[in-house]
């Protein structure tokens, strides 16, 4: 082993080091941001170091390749609305994993064949990353608005299954065969179909399990080509990556109250079974004014953000209406649902935005037995996380997802566009109780109404 | 090369450290750490520009620029979107509640 080879492994070495470190910073509030400092300082060194491997070529291909697509990436990100971020997640991700299965391709195109043991892993790394990056793409498409939410056909699981078994099999065959130029194309072919199709009956609220899971993959198929490679710090940080995947994968998944399994192989929301619970009462509108002098003379106000605030993007208007009520001495807090918004924390993440500051926000845990302590509980464009159904239903489809309890609170009152149902499809009871006043309106209009009465007192 | 068995150890602990990273972690980060071990397994990029620099052929050469281009999006992205989410995070300013 000469000098220079050293010197390069052992930057890999600190890098994989900087990497676990900098991901068990990022799982605290408070030393997150240094977290993913470190993690980039690793993997500059490590890209570094790359260069001064010895017995590398195309050393101008590969400089042009990272300067236009580390811009173009770096471009975009920055440009991005933080509304947007899930589905950035989900495409970066699945550049990844198309990496990994090019690397892959690059292997099993080489003239020399590879062993049978190192062969098959790259194969299956392929298949893996592939999956990621079509599945990826698809889930892209969808949160970006791009396609239609949930594409059913008839014989769709068998459809799917047949292609799975199909790319399988012509993996299997390309480690047998040594790897022919058409059963290579096919067999990457019948990968990144199975990506598209195993996500395109996959609806919104499953989404971020969904680019978890890929998430999960992706570091799987990382660190399998580190291994064909010969690269440790490939193989640590992709398979911590996937582990943490996968965990993070089930947390979420549990937080909807869903098994994985069903999330990838039922149709959410396809029929509603069952007859309805007939909705005693009737919707009580409310007026701006009303509302937020109710709020300003109360003690505690709970505020239950859903995805219509983040749509509305009326984050900023309502934080600036409870900084009002904090100045009146009235205690705020807010309360996050798991799934509020579109992935796990990205609630959070709009309210940080806005500036409200990150111990006023409360999980569902901790908020939950304070509701009845509360004056009011203030929904804005949140629906089937605050559906008291999912308490008492057994035939409603969000039956048995631990909701908030706003329906506690004294009084609840709820700011929504219209009068339609939630994503479920499912009518909100909430919505009709005795201590419900419905906030008519666009949700940015209705937080300046909302400012404009509380200083007008 | 590294050795099968030595693999599975370098394996194995590696998943337990990934376990342990994420289980005490709070719904607040779960997007933010989504992110970042999104960006974390870029370190593809380092297999992509080793598969493009052994590259021979120009079909070599063109899945290996394809690998390398995939991969750097997905380190500088995945940064600069895990960087803009965390900077978001920040203390509240009275100090009676921690």
């Amino acid at each position: 082993m000469n000098t220079m080879l050293i010197v390069v492994q052992l930057a890999y070495f600190i890098a994989a080091v900087l990497f676990i470190l900098g991901l068990k910073r990022m799982s605290s509030p408070r030393t997150a941001r240094v977290g993913i400092m470190w993690a980039g300082g690793g993997m500059a060194l490590a890209v570094l170091a790359t260069f001064f491997q010895p017995g590398l070529g195309n050393y101008a291909l590969m400089i042009f390749a990272i300067a236009v697509a580390g811009a173009a990436a770096w471009w975009w990100a920055k440009h991005v609305q933080m509304t947007d971020m899930p589905q950035m997640i989900a495409i970066y991700n699945g550049m990844g994993g198309g990496s990994a299965a090019a690397i892959a391709a690059v292997e099993l195109v080489r003239d020399e064949p590879l062993e049978l043991r190192l062969m098959s892993l790259a194969v299956l790394g392929a298949l893996i990353g592939g999956i990621a990056f079509s599945g990826s793409a698809i889930a892209f498409a969808k949160l970006q608005g791009l396609m239609d939410k949930t594409i059913y056909f008839p014989n769709q699981q068998l459809i799917n299954s047949a292609v799975f078994i199909g790319a399988v099999l012509l993996g299997i065959a390309l480690v047998t065969s040594g790897a022919p130029g058409w059963i290579i194309f096919l067999f990457f072919a019948l990968t990144l179909a199975f990506g598209v199709l195993m996500t395109l009956p996959i609806g919104g609220a499953d989404m971020p399990v969904v680019i978890s899971l890929y998430n999960a993959l992706t570091g799987l198929a990382v660190g399998i080509e580190g291994y064909v490679l010969g690269n440790p710090a490939m193989m640590i940080a992709g398979i911590v990556v996937g582990a943490a995947g996968f965990l993070l994968t089930q947390l979420m998944a549990k937080a909807m109250n869903r098994s994985l399994a069903k999330v990838l192989f039922s149709q959410f929301g396809a029929k509603p079974k069952g007859k309805e619970e007939e909705i005693e009462g009737d919707l009580k509108p409310i007026e701006a004014n009303d509302a937020a002098s109710l709020m300003a003379y109360a003690e505690k106000v709970i505020v239950v953000p859903g995805y219509g605030m983040a749509v509305a993007q009326a984050q900023h208007k309502i934080w600036e209406f409870c900084e009002l009520l904090q100045e009146r001495g009235v205690d705020v807090k807010f309360a996050i649902h798991p799934v509020a918004g579109r992935m796990p924390g990205h609630m959070n993440v709009l309210l940080a935005e806005a500036g409200v500051p990150y111990d006023m926000i409360y999980d569902l845990d901790e908020i939950n037995e304070e509701f009845p302590t509360a004056d009011v509980a203030l929904v804005i464009g949140a629906n089937d996380v605050v559906n008291p159904i999912a308490r008492t239903d057994p035939d409603s489809p969000i039956y048995g997802m631990p909701i908030l309890d706003a329906d506690k609170a004294e009084n609840v009152i709820v700011i929504k566009r219209g009068k339609g149902a939630g994503f479920s499809g499912v009518e909100n009871h909430l919505f009709y109780a005795e201590n419900t006043r419905m906030l008519y309106g666009d949700g940015q209009k209705m937080g300046s109404a909302l400012i404009a009465g509380a200083k007008a007192m | 090369m590294i050795e099968g068995i030595i693999a599975l150890y370098i394996f194995m602990l590696a998943a337990f450290v990934g376990y342990e990273v994420i289980s005490k972690v709070p719904v607040i980060l779960h997007t933010p750490l989504m992110s970042g071990s999104n960006f974390v397994h870029g370190i593809v990029l380092i297999g992509a520009m080793v598969a493009l620099g052994h590259a021979e052929t120009w079909m070599e050469q063109l899945i290996g620029f394809i690998a390398v281009v995939l991969g750097a999006g997905n380190v500088v992205g995945g940064y600069v979107v895990t960087e803009r989410m965390l900077e978001m995070f920040k203390e509240s300013k009275r100090e009676d509640k921690k």
